[in-house]
């Protein structure tokens, strides 16, 4: 590769521009995606499958022509490059590691088809290996590891040619939750350590919060939302981002009234609920509301909240440092609430919930960016 | 937990039932097995080895030549016991039993034993060696005694050396036989030759079709798969005449060439070499394609995905991480194709020339026109040993590659 003229700060390092695919005939896997993916970033591509999320990062790979727009590295048009010439590392989900080949040899292999053989291949095999934790463990062959090592010899085999752009595809979906989220520590630990950019292709909303440094959350083709783990959860932009990251209670409405940032939204049972607008609402419009369990309120000090309902616990479940409580309104709707343990009001069936109007967000119903999902 | 005590008891005695069970299920095929296969092959083999056709005919003569210690000429004693049961097997017309088993050896020895048992009958005297002598002078020669206690039994190197083109002579030394006689070393590399050249054959064109028959989706490959299976729904001899059909002078593909003006003269491509590889070549390629295909189907995509991602290019991606993995399924289907084209003999006959003949030809020769079993059982064992080595090499080579 010619090296690329310096970048500004800002400049994206890999651009999709109206980025399609279609396959013959079919509905698109994706379509009018337009992203910029930052030197250094840890972006996370998120979504349900089917979304587009896996297709996307296909095309980046190479492994798929997108069908309309482009996709640019550093500025050059991607069209027609193979992969081979791509200079990305991609990890898969089932590993594809090489099981006639020892991990030594399967972490050397992006070294040796570059033709760099011999001690300097050696040592930049071993450092790979020692990055992911598994020095000394050269020798065995990929059926006798164990699928978390497997995942390790994987990213070892990804980044020992430091590679432009690390890829990953769901590199964690085959393994138990305990070794997941150990390994997520690590590959976020090592891309730091490195700074190299990685594109991660996860459907765990909880994985890509962890994570990301931005997440794209994907539905149905199109991106719905892209921003900080923090934005997405706490500032959602439409209905299905707030219902897919994190966990979300939605109550279905008609807004009654708006007054600037805030609207009031009749929910069933006739009560009324104040809530922030999300996007273009007014007076008559059917809404989700959205309040996240942690942002109900349940305590003695729920007297200022603007929003305070008498409500009965159907069920509770105990989850050692907090419980999760089923309550239902007047009107028959049910919402869970998170309490911290020790501060639950015990053994009483009946309470009375709140929560603030910043909190709850009114989305215009049923809308999702493109129609699909 | 209480019921723990008992249960690896209650475990062993079930497994102990079911392995019972297991063995009942497949009891019925290997009775079959040992009756209908292992039994007789044994049986054939055992001929190989074993001479019985003088001690039926002449027990006594048998037993008195195992005795004697086969240096120069044997006592008198031998040589009366010889001439009565020669009288006796004449009358008994079980002479030409062991005069064609003679005559394997020697040749001219039928005759010998007609001429001498008649002499005997007609009255000359047979009382020593001298006497037999007198009747016909091949009596006073020590080969033609080393000879009869050659075949004296019970066991014998006599078929196992003949099938290699090798004999003793009288002094108990192997050596060759007479070069118009040796044909069987001859036949046995061709039959290699053959066999080696169909497998890297079927292999070259086995190959691509494993492979897009392996990276085609389901809809396409399926019927394909079929076409590559025809083959095996046809007969054998009519798959083998199609070919002649098709390949003889006046044939399809000959009349097409020089229609088209590729060629000026008709080539020959049966009734020779040529026409047995694409006979052969046609009727074992199946046996390549699934053991190839199998393997091949095992492969994920997304280790070539992986490769070329990590900087392979195609032909690398298929050398480095493509080609070893199908190594195990290539050398099974090799081994197969090897192996079986080893016993061949139908199709060689039919578009084969009289240099194209292999070994199983040449045991089916035996076994048919000449009823000489032994020689037939020992070039079946000469055809074997090489197929049992190739097995072992076989397992060796695919334990190698994990599949």
């Amino acid at each position: 590769m010619t090296q690329a003229e310096p970048l500004a700060p800002d400049a994206a390092f890999v651009a999709f521009a109206d980025v399609g695919k279609s396959y013959d005939g079919g509905r698109a896997a994706v379509c009018g995606l337009n992203l910029s993916v930052r030197k250094g970033e840890f972006l996370t591509l998120l979504g349900p499958s089917g979304s587009g999320k896996t297709t996307t990062l296909m095309m980046l790979a190479g492994f798929e022509a997108p069908t309309e727009g482009d996709i640019r590295m550093e500025g050059r048009s991607l069209r027609g490059r193979p992969p081979h010439k791509r200079n990305m590392g991609v990890v898969f989900q089932n590993y594809a590691l090489f099981p006639h080949m020892n991990v030594a040899q399967n972490v050397q292999f992006p070294l040796q088809v570059r033709g760099l053989r011999g001690d300097a291949a050696q040592a930049k095999v071993e450092a790979a290996l020692e990055l992911v934790d598994l020095g000394g463990l050269g020798g065995r062959r990929p059926d006798q590891l164990s699928g978390g090592q497997r995942q390790r010899v994987a990213l070892a085999r990804a980044l020992v040619f430091e590679p432009d752009l690390v890829l990953m595809d769901e590199p964690l979906g085959a393994l138990d939750r305990q070794l997941r989220e150990r390994l997520q520590v690590e590959i976020k630990r090592i891309q730091r350590r490195l700074g190299v950019t990685v594109i991660y292709v996860t459907h765990d909303q909880a994985e890509a919060l962890t994570l990301s440094d931005r997440i794209v959350v994907f539905a149905g083709g199109v991106v719905q939302q892209v921003g900080t783990p923090e934005a997405i959860y706490e500032r959602p932009e439409n209905a299905f981002v707030a219902g897919f990251v994190g966990e979300n209670n939605g109550l279905d409405g008609i807004v009654t009234a708006r007054d600037g940032a805030t609207c009031e939204v009749r929910i069933a049972g006739d009560l009324l609920v104040r809530a922030t607008a999300v996007g273009d609402i007014g007076p008559g419009d059917a809404v989700v509301t959205t309040i996240r369990p942690e942002h109900v309120e349940t305590g003695t000090e729920i007297g200022t909240l603007c929003n305070r309902f008498a409500a009965c616990v159907d069920d509770v479940a105990y989850h050692g440092d907090h419980s999760r409580l089923r309550a239902i309104l007047p009107g028959g709707a049910a919402l869970t609430i998170r309490t911290q343990n020790g501060s639950a009001p015990g053994g009483s069936d009946r309470l009375t919930i709140g929560w603030c109007a910043d909190r709850c967000l009114a989305f215009p119903a049923g809308r999702v960016n493109g129609g699909g999902a | 937990m209480p019921g723990s005590p008992i249960e690896p008891a209650a475990g062993r005695r079930r497994s102990g039932a079911k392995r019972g069970w297991t063995f009942a299920l497949v009891a019925p095929l290997l009775l079959f097995l040992a009756i209908g296969f292992l039994a007789p092959v044994l049986l054939m083999m055992a001929r190989g080895v074993t001479d019985h056709e003088l001690a039926t005919a002449w027990p006594l003569t048998a037993e008195a030549l195992r005795e004697w210690d086969g240096r120069g000429l044997p006592d008198d004693g031998l040589a009366r016991i010889l001439g009565t049961e020669m009288r006796a097997s004449r009358q008994a017309a079980t002479l030409n039993l062991v005069a064609n088993r003679l005559n394997y050896d020697r040749v001219g020895s039928r005759s010998l034993v007609y001429a001498t048992a008649a002499a005997i009958e007609e009255g000359a005297p047979a009382e020593s060696v001298a006497d037999l002598a007198r009747i016909d002078p091949r009596w006073g020669e020590p080969a033609q005694w080393a000879t009869m206690r050659h075949a004296a039994g019970p066991l014998t190197s006599f078929y196992l050396l003949a099938s290699v083109d090798r004999r003793l002579n009288a002094d108990g030394r192997i050596e060759r036989v007479e070069p118009e006689q040796a044909v069987f070393v001859e036949i046995l590399l061709r039959t290699f030759k053959i066999s080696a050249v169909v497998a890297l054959l079927c292999a070259l064109l086995g190959y691509p079709v494993a492979y897009l028959l392996a990276s085609l989706p389901a809809r396409w490959a399926n019927p394909l798969l079929i076409l590559v299976l025809l083959p095996f729904w046809t007969s054998a001899l009519v798959r083998t005449t199609a070919w002649v059909v098709l390949l003889q002078t006046e044939g399809v593909l000959n009349n097409l060439l020089l229609d088209v003006g590729l060629i000026e003269a008709p080539l020959a491509l049966v009734y020779n070499r040529i026409g047995v590889y694409i006979a052969m070549t046609h009727v074992l390629l199946p046996f390549l394609v699934l053991p190839l295909y199998g393997v091949m189907k095992s492969i994920p995509a997304a280790e070539m995905r992986a490769a070329s991602s990590l900087g392979a290019t195609p032909a690398a991606a298929f050398l480095k991480v493509y080609f070893p993995q199908t190594v195990p399924g290539l050398a099974a289907g090799m081994i197969i194709v090897f192996t079986l084209a080893l016993g061949y003999y139908i199709t060689p006959a039919l578009v084969g020339g009289g240099g194209d003949q292999m070994l199983s030809g040449s045991i089916a020769f035996y076994t048919n026109q000449t009823l000489n079993w032994g020689m037939a059982a020992a070039l079946s064992l000469l055809l074997l040993l090489p197929l049992a080595l190739m097995l072992f090499a076989g397992r060796y080579l695919v334990r190698t590659v994990p599949a």
